[in-house]
């Protein structure tokens, strides 16, 4: 789960985190007021969506007095900031994060993530700030450094001299890059993040450190402890379908194709994607159902699907292993009943009872194609949706 | 042979009272699989499908000699299972649970580092060796006693390979789901290390997937060590970045990670990949025939 910048800033803030001092607004109004209240002759006004890239695509703002914030408040509250995260459709702007200037002297990277192959948390930290962290990685290996923390041990104070020795930095930088580093080490690991990043960091003009931009995603799985950050959950942010799936325990997740597909189990749904492609279709979405795929899973399922317009053909790909081919057959015929599916559909039913699950199709008298090979009904559902 | 269970492999179910321990504790059993016990905390006497139920893990051990276990506990308690478990002297711990916390698991597999135990999961369908044991809830009848092994990130989609591979009549040794999750306790690399000393696999389906560089790390050690023709499937190449596709572990982060990029780098290490996931039976099929 996504925090917005305004919300991570507030964490930094309890973990001596050094952010700029400024507010989230969500009209003009209230950042004028932000504004006045903080003083000073430059200000930055940001928008507050759960995609980076905002300054190049305009949800950025420096501005110098209270009435300019005004302004570039009326112009930010309401835009629909598209940027390379974005996509296409870009994403409506409702709050937006006043604060104060900075004077930036340089500007570095600091993040910590698991490092899944070393099996640990790690930090990394780059001199090069600002830019796309991979970029820095292929353009200048050796302004960056990636250390694996010892779980027991966590941040020790020789990490920071490390860097700042080994970078180059500025030698009295060392005891406030170890206040920063353990803080973010901490919040980490105390609030279940799966990623804590500062991008950039900044050293200002009277050599502090400085978190001017922040970013936060906590580990879904550990909501259920978590309760505090739960509740900063923005629906505004998410997928309607996506967060109407996951109310029936149902993966889904919207693509831009036309040929809608619906799975039991995430890697055989990720392959029924790719074999449609393969055979030169586009599928709609990655939907599982769940290992089970009953009767309810398979309704709402198909529902999820149609409702998304630009839908063509469904494909249903189940592997029947502990749940059986004729059953899942018998739900689809009834869900079809039910909800009336008037785009091409074909049914693919492999393992547990398939001979069964073909005899209950083919006499149901069903409008619908049934085939046991997954090459077959990728290939049959691509030729069908382009008609 | 094979590798990690065989017939002789004596097993425990924890969290064998609830539904899924239950049922599939009913369907080891008749796949032949030497469930000895399960334990369940304050119901030991009971029994479940005529196996003696324990309160704990270290009683379980004692009083029937097990040495693996299946987890089917919820996922807030299953590392405290699994260190249980480990604890007990247990060699083998398949966890089936999904919704582990990462970082959990990072603590699990810190404080196991260096003994004598592997963990197969979590948030998989577990470990089989054709016609002789099933520690998991894979469906059974699509195994067939043979020459290839099989690891995989995935469950439904191991099942597909496999039974194509069932049909084909080339069959299986040992098929093992490490999980979908981005810290498992066992890699591709791990197990590819053992089905490098197993005479009766002669070929290795890999079925990797978005996310992470296990394959990567897999294919080093396969260019360097592996002595088997290896064919693999990477799941994912239509998944958009910075999307979870049902797996935890199953996402695209940056440029890395994506299905393009593994398939390039294993075929630069020479192994054999296959696009269309249909086709993984032939492919070892038409190897299996050269050599």
């Amino acid at each position: 789960m996504k925090l917005h910048e305004y919300q991570a800033k507030q964490l930094f803030r309890e973990y001596q985190i050094p952010v700029p001092d400024g507010q989230m607004a969500k009209s003009p109004e209230e950042a004028k007021d932000i504004a006045l209240r903080l003083g000073g002759d430059k200000f930055v006004v940001k928008a507050q969506i759960h995609a980076g890239g905002r300054g190049k695509a305009g949800g950025v703002k420096v501005v110098s007095d209270a009435g300019e914030v005004f302004k570039a408040a009326q112009s930010i509250i309401g835009m629909r900031l598209v940027s390379k995260q974005t996509g296409p459709e870009g994403r409506l702007v409702k709050k937006i994060l006043v604060e104060r200037g900075a004077d930036i002297k340089s500007e570095m990277y600091c993040a910590f993530l698991i490092d899944r192959s070393k099996e640990r948390v790690s930090l990394i930290f780059s001199t090069a700030g600002g830019m796309d962290i991979e970029e820095v990685a292929e353009k200048f290996p050796d302004r960056i450094k990636k250390i694996p923390v010892d779980p027991v041990n966590g941040i020790q104070p020789y990490i920071a001299r490390e860097l700042v020795f080994s970078l180059g930095l500025n030698p009295n930088l060392s005891s406030s890059l170890y206040n920063l580093l353990s803080g973010m080490y901490r919040l980490f690991t105390e609030k279940d993040l799966s990623l804590v990043e500062i991008n950039p960091l900044v050293l200002t003009a009277s050599d502090e450190l400085l978190a001017v931009d922040a970013k936060i995603n906590v580990e879904e799985n550990a909501l259920f402890r978590q309760k505090a950050l739960s509740e900063m959950r923005d629906p505004d942010e998410e997928d309607q379908r996506e967060r109407m799936a996951h109310q029936y325990n149902l993966n889904y997740i919207s693509l831009s194709g036309n040929i809608g597909c619906l799975v039991n189990g995430a890697g055989l749904a990720m392959a029924t994607m790719d074999i449609i492609k393969y055979y030169g279709g586009e599928p709609a979405n990655f939907l599982d159902v769940g290992g089970g795929a009953n009767k309810q899973a398979i309704t709402e399922g198909f529902k999820l699907i149609l409702s998304d317009t630009r839908v063509r053909g469904i494909l249903v790909n189940i592997f029947g292993g502990i749940v059986k081919c004729d059953v899942v057959a018998q739900s689809v015929i009834d869900a079809v009943r039910e909800m009336g599916i008037s785009v091409p559909l074909v049914v693919r039913l492999e393992g547990t009872n398939a001979e069964q699950a073909r005899e209950i199709i083919k006499s149901s008298g069903i409008k619908l194609h049934y085939c046991q090979s997954m090459a077959e009904a990728a290939e049959q559902i691509v030729r069908l949706a382009i008609q | 042979m094979s590798i990690l269970i065989n017939r002789n492999t004596r097993v425990i179910v924890q969290g064998i009272t609830g539904d899924n321990g239950k049922f599939h504790t009913s369907q080891m059993l008749s796949y032949g699989t030497k469930v000895v016990g399960g334990v369940t905390p304050g119901k030991g006497g009971q029994s479940v499908e005529g196996v003696p139920v324990f309160n704990t893990v270290s009683e379980a051990v004692k009083k029937t000699d097990a040495d693996a276990s299946i987890i089917f506990v919820p996922a807030r308690f299953a590392p405290d299972a699994i260190l249980e478990s480990a604890d007990a002297g247990l060699r083998l711990i398949v966890v089936i649970t999904e919704g582990i916390v990462p970082s959990d698991m990072l603590k699990v597999k810190y404080s196991l580092r260096g003994k004598n135990v592997r963990i197969i999961g979590p948030n998989c369908p577990g470990i089989i060796t054709a016609d002789e044991c099933k520690i998991g809830i894979m469906p059974g009848y699509i195994h067939k006693k043979g020459k290839v092994g099989v690891i995989s990130r995935s469950g439904t989609l191991t099942y597909e390979a496999v039974y194509q591979l069932t049909k084909l009549g080339i069959g299986e040794t040992t098929c093992i789901g490490i999980g979908g999750d981005p810290v498992v306790g066992s890699t591709f690399l791990d197990l590819l290390e053992l089905f490098n000393g197993d005479d009766e696999t002669e070929c290795v389906v890999m079925i990797g997937e978005i996310g992470g560089s296990a394959e990567e790390e897999a294919a080093d050690y396969i260019a360097k060590h592996f002595r088997k023709p290896v064919v693999s499937f990477i799941a994912g190449a239509t998944a958009p970045p910075e999307k979870r596709m049902g797996h935890a572990g199953a996402i695209i982060s940056g440029r890395k990670s994506t299905a393009q990029s593994k398939m390039e780098y294993l075929r630069s290490k020479g192994i054999k990949v296959v696009e269309n996931p249909s086709q993984i039976g032939d492919t070892v099929w038409e190897i299996l025939k050269k050599k």
